[in-house]
């Protein structure tokens, strides 16, 4: 049974009919949906539409997809791969009903993401000591909200969290920090602005070896990929991290943004290299965008997407998981 | 595989389609393909990439593009001078009111510079046009968005009118009206929370600000590194508000902007800034020239193409073409040709120009001088010499050193390697297609070097630190 069918046997189930973990999915589901409402909506009201006015599947067919897909900033490159596998199949499996077709497509953008491997998308945390993780991003993705909602969430699953306010260049961002830290209820550690980044991370660190913490989340300024002098102080950063605690930062994550189009993808590369970023937190799913470039970081570069966000509270954050991820772009078609 | 810009696109396209002579419609289609798909690389919007390219191949198939022997140069310009046109010609200034206080008021997505951008107003009004500003806080959401204009304003010696974030920005935009007439501020700036163009509350929130502010201008700031969504958020956001300027923020990075022409040619709303940086001078008009260079991945090259195209007119090109091919290129030629690349700059510069060689420059070193030296050998040959090539002896050669005072070897590198030059554009104009083609995917391969010594190809260009032939 393809990804397709599974996850369409969950959906179409009757609600009491589900075993507990299913009622999971669905519940999940249901909120990531809600979250992604405009996102999806635009997205499935397009191939909703697309898949209306045809009942063949021909060449024009496929270019609509293709606008599709480009208009999600999936980007050129695995777009055209994408519309490559999706051809052949059809071809060699000689398919012409259309909701097939709409299978091969899920199941598709599916296996870009999985790649035939298993994806953890849980954090990678530190059971026996101090777990740090490490925010990087250009400039105002939402590397601080996104510090604050994950704080909470972790203190909620039970974690004592702190945070680093390693930005001390931008105005108001220590301030900013300090309000998140109230918010969650969790302390934070702050220098004066104009400090080095580096030595707040030392001094954050040896407080949270006091103070028994299990997770410490370091912020960082927003910086454009291209500035030589800011990532280097961004690998400084890095490097205080790795020596002060061992095997960290235990994840590094990148905020993208999802109105990025097609620069997201040197983001990525540049970030990666400075920083070794092992996962991406995709934020300001609430708008119109649909943030494929992410679709395409994880076809080129293999990094996974951690979590996702959908709007400027606390709440507003979410594991992100492939399945629910699809299911909010398609969920129309599995009715 | 990932192409630099859409010069090299058009030219390894060009490979694929032709070896020399007059483009098919065809051939043209092919090179669209290459726009359309750099077009999308840039993030242009899809469905303005669509009529955009459209217009571009009617030009293409109406100019003399089929013809010429620099058709992806050809290309090149009509893309490049058709953004140029769709982004505005230029500039467009600050609507100031006559008397009394001038409103702006910023908008836009959340972490697209609003805030950044009230603060590099209020200090680009305070230089240029000597505006005592007032900096008003009406972001009210976010955390420390307050104190982070209030800093801002501190940095700039600019007062910030703010009430906390206990009251309604309503209120607050009302009462620094009144604070602003008190305290003969002839300019407000209204910095606004971030918000997503479908969030129906806090987008009729914008409009009750609007209804008291009456802005003279509304400012909508865009992430130069948005994709295709910029349509939907410039056009709903013009929908709801009637925004009067585009600032275009963040283009100190490498995007490539698209978004610029995108948003231009859906809402017809100019561009009026561009923010270069998190200083906060660093702030500048628009210039169009420069953002369809960028959209198109050629960095600031292509202006040097224009002055190229003014200095080697096509009918001359086509002249020098036919002495190729008849091998009756002389040096009385070469000399008008090296004067015609003189005037356009460096060498460098104008090497850059040729599709596919740009990012190979970075390892050529290129000493100017050797131009001055070049024209000082062929300066002191006769006329006779220089229409007839081939009676340049071993005796003349001694002369000719002397008169322009270079060393002999230096006289014999120059008439072998004009030799040799001669021989091989014979070859070249006489091939058909297929040998054209079969001869540049050779100096394509890496490592390979072309059939002749001279060239100015690919291949000798990736050894480090070599020498440019000639030069
Ligand atoms: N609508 C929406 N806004 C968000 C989301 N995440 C963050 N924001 C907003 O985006 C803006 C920028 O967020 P920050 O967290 O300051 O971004 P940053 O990356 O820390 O910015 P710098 O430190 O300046 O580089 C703020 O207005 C946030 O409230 C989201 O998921 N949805
Ligand atoms: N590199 C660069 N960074 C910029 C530029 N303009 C703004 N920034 C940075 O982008 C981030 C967000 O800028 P803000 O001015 O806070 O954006 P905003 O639109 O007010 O954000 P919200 O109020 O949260 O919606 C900050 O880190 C700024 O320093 C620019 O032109 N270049
Ligand atoms: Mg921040
Ligand atoms: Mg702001």
């Amino acid at each position: 049974m393809g990804l397709f069918n599974s996850i369409k046997s969950i959906f179409s189930k009757n609600k009491n009919q589900l075993t507990n973990e299913e009622q999971l999915i669905v519940e999940k589901a249901e909120k990531y949906k809600k979250g992604m409402e405009k996102t999806r909506s635009s997205m499935m009201s397009k191939l909703k539409a697309l898949f209306e006015s045809y009942d063949k599947i021909n060449d024009e067919l496929f270019d609509e997809l293709e606008e599709i897909f480009i208009m999600a900033d999936i980007g050129v490159n695995t777009v055209l791969e994408l519309m490559d596998q999706i051809k052949s199949d059809v071809r060699i499996r000689n398919v012409s009903s259309m909701k097939e077709f709409q299978s091969i497509i899920i199941d598709k953008i599916f296996s870009i993401y999985v790649k035939d491997e298993i994806v953890d998308t849980n954090l990678n945390l530190n059971d026996n000591g101090l777990t740090v993780i490490l925010f990087v991003g250009v400039n105002g993705v939402g590397k601080t909200t996104s510090i604050g909602k994950i704080a909470y969430k972790l203190k909620n699953e039970g974690k004592k969290v702190m945070l680093a306010a390693g930005d001390t260049f931008r105005a108001g961002a220590i301030d900013q920090l300090k309000i998140w830290a109230e918010r969650v209820g969790c302390p934070c550690i702050t220098k004066e602005p104009g400090s080095d980044p580096a030595s707040v991370m030392y001094e954050a660190i040896q407080e949270a070896k006091k103070q028994n913490i299990d997770v410490l989340l370091c912020d960082t300024a927003g910086r454009l990929q291209t500035k030589v002098n800011l990532m280097k102080e961004l690998e400084k950063v890095h490097r205080v991290i790795s020596r002060e605690v061992p095997n960290a930062p235990h994840e590094t994550l990148l905020v993208i943004d999802a109105t990025t189009g097609q620069n997201g993808m040197n983001q990525a590369k540049a970030f990666t290299e400075a920083t070794k970023v092992t996962g991406i937190v995709l934020t300001k799913l609430d708008g119109t965008a649909k943030g494929g470039i992410v679709l395409a970081i994880r076809n080129e570069l293999g990094t996974p997407i951690k979590f996702v966000t959908m709007g400027e509270k606390i709440t507003d954050l979410e594991y992100f998981d492939i399945e629910q991820y699809i299911y909010g772009l398609f969920s129309d078609m599995f009715v | 595989m990932a192409f630099d810009s859409l010069s090299d696109r058009l030219q390894q396209a060009l490979r694929k389609v032709t070896g020399r002579g007059s483009l098919t419609e065809t051939d043209i289609e092919t090179m669209m393909r290459e726009v359309r798909l750099s077009l999308l690389e840039a993030d242009v919007n899809y469905k303005v990439v669509k009529d955009f390219t459209n217009e571009v191949k009617a030009k293409a198939l109406g100019e003399r593009v089929l013809k010429s022997i620099t058709p992806g140069q050809q290309v090149v310009k009509i893309v490049f001078e058709e953004l140029k046109q769709v982004m505005g010609d230029e500039a467009e200034g600050l609507r100031f009111k006559a008397q009394g206080t001038t409103i702006f008021m910023l908008v836009g997505l959340n972490g697209h510079g609003k805030t950044t951008h009230a603060g590099k107003l209020a200090l680009y009004c305070r230089r240029k046009y000597n505006k005592n500003p007032l900096l008003v806080a009406a972001d009210v959401y976010r955390p420390a968005a307050i104190d982070q204009l209030v800093t801002i304003g501190k940095q700039l010696g600019i007062p910030t009118f703010e009430m906390g974030t206990s009251y309604k920005p309503e209120e607050i935009v009302k009462k620094a009206l009144d604070y602003a007439k008190e305290n003969k501020h002839d300019l407000v700036i209204i910095d606004t929370a971030g918000r997503f163009h479908v969030n129906e509350e806090l987008m009729e929130e914008l409009k009750r600000l609007k209804e008291i502010a009456q802005p003279d201008e509304i400012l909508l700031t865009v992430d130069a590194m948005t994709g295709q969504d910029a349509v939907n958020v410039s056009q709903s956001f013009h929908d709801q508000l009637n925004v009067t300027g585009v600032i275009l923020t963040k283009l100190d990075g490498d995007t490539r902007g698209g978004a610029a022409l995108s948003i231009r040619r859906v809402t017809g709303v100019p561009i009026k800034f561009m923010g270069l940086g998190e200083k906060l001078d660093q702030l500048e008009i628009f210039h169009p020239e420069r953002m369809a260079s960028r959209i198109l991945g050629m960095g600031d090259v292509l202006p040097l193409l224009e002055k190229a195209q003014d200095a080697i007119n096509e009918e001359e090109a086509e002249l020098m073409a036919k002495k190729f091919k008849n091998a009756t290129f002389d040096y009385n030629d070469f000399l008008k040709q090296i004067k015609q690349i003189r005037k356009l700059g460096s060498l460098k510069g104008l090497l850059s120009l040729i599709p596919g060689l740009g990012s190979q420059l970075k390892n050529i070193e290129i000493d100017e001088n050797q131009f001055n030296y070049i024209v000082a050998i062929i300066n002191s040959m006769t006329e006779e010499e220089r229409r007839n090539p081939d009676i340049i002896n071993s005796s003349r050669k001694q002369r000719i050193a002397r008169g322009s005072g270079r060393d002999i070897s230096e006289v014999n590198r120059l008439t072998k390697q004009f030799e040799e030059m001669r021989q091989m554009m014979r070859k070249m104009m006489n091939m058909s297609p297929k040998d054209m083609e079969r001869m540049m995917n050779n100096m394509n391969r890496p490592g390979a070097n072309p059939a002749s010594s001279v060239s100015y190809s690919k291949g000798k260009g990736k050894n480090k630190g070599r020498r440019a032939p000639w030069f």
